[in-house]
């Protein structure tokens, strides 16, 4: 029977003594495709993933993958492969040695094990520092050689811990291109935490936005984008503004607000403009409103020029019903 | 603007100030103080065959350090420095494997963890005559006779222990345990992570070990002298010829030692030194082209 899911989260409990990390979770992760943890800080995802990889144990509930429950099972018989936040790669041995470590453990011939990592090596690209130590590598070549270790084992699903934080911006941005191309090139699952929410809506199929050890929403990115559930994905997510609506609170996208003069019923705050920011093709306008709430309004920047505005300037938000979107919750 | 305070500013080209002459003049006396009457021993050593203790040198001969080695009525060198040696070495290893095991079990706290921790420090904050001297008597109202790897051991470790629990817990609370859970991860077994992982990752710190317990153990005088039975180390052979015997073999004596523990020191600084050189990132690369 072909599994329809490469990972469930039954239920899943983990407490830490006294706390609670993570409250009765439920997940289901589609065949080979990319899933992203995303929430602040303190939220569970770690918990999460480590429970997933069996480095952590499971407090209450199940976990599968591809449909055999592994809750119990050490990490090496689940089929999943983790890379570290910190890499982790052995410091004592080459990088071939480290890719290669997998096998060395399984008892496979030296000859063999060391072929079958220098191909891993130069799926990665990397087969030119096969013989270098992992401390004369820069971040971004240590972090290819622990995908490539991590690969080894053949898992059904690649689980991530924050890999991209320690890059530098610009390093991020082509690392992300390149483990989006590695995901689709392998067919497996990929596990990625992060708090970041541009990576996460870069690289996820399925998004997981969580919070105090909670799943708040769950979907593809445009679908949490388009409509958040809540107030705090909407803020968590970034781009929107919640606001005050009739029955509760709405949330409206900061580049789909505008600020000129309120036309007949058309909802709209008034306030005075907190502060400018140049982004390059838009202008941040943090506009504080009457009520003391600060809101964010995206200004295209030939817009903006041809009737700037500066800090202490009254202006009013406007935006079309049509744009507001309910929240269901606080 | 404010005035710049006038003070002595390292590499800048104001004069020094007078104190810095005076400290400096103190730090050259307490230097003097600290390595000239070993420099005098060293010197004297060279003594010729008909010279004393003492000052003028006559002639220089090598004939001293050729008596250290030659057994006689008072002093047996040769013996008391092999076993000197041998228990340094016994003892050295013994330490290694207690504190490495006690540093990877401290990890987890489990009952009693605390007294087992301030048990094994008390002997370092008890004399060290006394704990040689129970020691000994324990063995006598036992009817066991001490001995070099017995009583002389077991005191030895009581002194040795405690240092290289300080420098283990000291290193293992420094390793990542990330290193082990990504051996778990690519599936190696406890005693693979083990032998594969962790020791060979620690083991700057337990060559250190090795060689502070060594030279300890080699060092060590007030344990083991009531502890040790009839048979003499290197320091109690030594402590011995300064009662019954004065001449220059003791001061050639003195300069061998210190040659040899120079020696030792040397090798392991420069082992653990290349294996550090290997791993320490120097600086990370630049990410040009990657």
């Amino acid at each position: 029977m072909v599994p329809s899911y490469d990972v469930e989260l039954v239920a899943v409990t983990k407490r830490y003594g006294a706390t609670l990390a993570v409250d009765r979770i439920s997940l289901r992760v589609p065949r080979a495709s990319y899933c992203c943890l995303l929430g602040p800080s303190g939220c569970g995802k770690t918990s999460v993933l480590r429970m997933i990889a069996g480095h952590e144990a499971v407090t209450e509930g199940d976990i599968l993958i591809g449909n055999k429950n592994v809750t119990d099972l050490p990490s090496v018989k689940r089929g999943t492969a983790m890379m570290f936040q910190s890499y982790a790669l052995f410091p004592h041995l080459t990088c071939l040695d480290n890719v290669a470590f997998s096998l060395k453990m399984r008892g496979v011939a030296k000859a063999e094990r060391r072929a079958r990592a220098l191909e891993l090596l130069a799926l990665v690209r990397m087969e030119a520092f096969a013989d270098r130590l992992p401390s004369q590598l820069s971040g971004g070549q240590q972090q290819r050689v622990a995908l490539a270790r991590a690969l080894m084992t053949k898992p059904r699903v690649l689980l991530l811990d924050e890999p991209l934080s320690a890059l530098d911006p610009f390093l991020r941005v082509r690392m992300r291109e390149e483990l989006k191309k590695l995901q689709h090139e392998l067919g497996i699952s990929f596990i990625h935490v992060t708090h970041s929410q541009d990576e996460a809506m870069a690289l996820a199929d399925v998004m997981v936005v969580m919070e105090d050890g909670h799943i708040r929403q769950a979907g593809a990115p445009r679908d949490v984008f388009e409509r958040p559930q809540s107030a705090f994905v909407a803020r968590f997510i970034g781009g929107h503004n919640v606001l005050p609506g009739e029955h509760g609170l709405i949330a409206v996208r900061t580049d789909r607000c505008r600020l000129k003069e309120a036309a007949n019923g058309q909802p709209h705050l008034s306030g005075c403009i907190a502060a400018v920011e140049y982004q390059g093709p838009v202008v941040r306008v943090v506009l504080k409103t009457d009520q003391g709430e600060g809101v964010t309004v995206l200004v295209p920047d030939n817009a903006f020029y041809a009737r700037p505005m500066q800090a202490g300037d009254p202006a009013t938000l406007v935006w079309s019903a049509d744009d507001a979107h309910d929240l269901m919750d606080v | 603007m404010a005035a710049v305070p006038q003070g002595y500013a390292p590499g800048s080209d104001a004069a020094r100030p007078w104190t810095f002459y005076a400290l400096a003049t103190l730090f050259g006396l307490f230097l003097l103080f600290l390595y000239g009457p070993m420099i005098v021993i060293y010197v004297l050593s060279f003594q010729g065959p008909n010279g004393g203790v003492t000052f003028p040198m006559v002639g220089t001969s090598l004939v001293w350090f050729e008596n250290v080695f030659r057994p006689d009525l008072t002093a047996n060198i040769p013996a008391a420095l092999a076993r000197s040696l041998a228990l340094a070495t016994v003892v050295s290893v013994l330490t290694v494997a207690i504190s490495v095991a006690a540093a990877l079990g401290f990890r987890r706290r489990f009952p009693g963890a605390g007294i087992l921790f301030y048990l094994a420090i008390a002997s370092l904050v008890m004399p060290g005559l006394l704990v040689g001297f129970g020691i000994g008597l324990g063995f006598q109202v036992l009817g066991i006779p001490g001995g070099l790897f017995t009583s002389a051991l077991g005191a030895q470790l009581t002194w040795t222990l405690p240092f290289g629990l300080f420098t283990m817990f000291a290193v293992v609370n420094r390793f990542n345990r990330s290193y082990e859970e990504a051996a778990n991860d690519l599936g190696a077994s406890g005693w693979q992570r083990l032998i594969h992982v962790t020791l060979p990752i620690l083991l700057p710190g337990i060559l250190g070990v090795a060689m502070g317990a060594f030279t300890l153990s080699y060092d060590e005088y007030a344990r083991t002298a009531l502890a040790i039975g009839s048979k003499n180390t290197l320091p109690l052979e030594i402590y011995a010829l300064l009662s019954s015997e004065t001449s220059p073999m003791l001061f050639a004596l003195g300069t061998l030692t210190t040659g040899l523990s120079f020696v030792i020191i040397g090798v392991t600084i420069l082992g653990i030194r290349h294996i550090q050189r290997r791993r320490v990132a120097a600086t990370p690369l630049p990410d040009i082209a990657s």
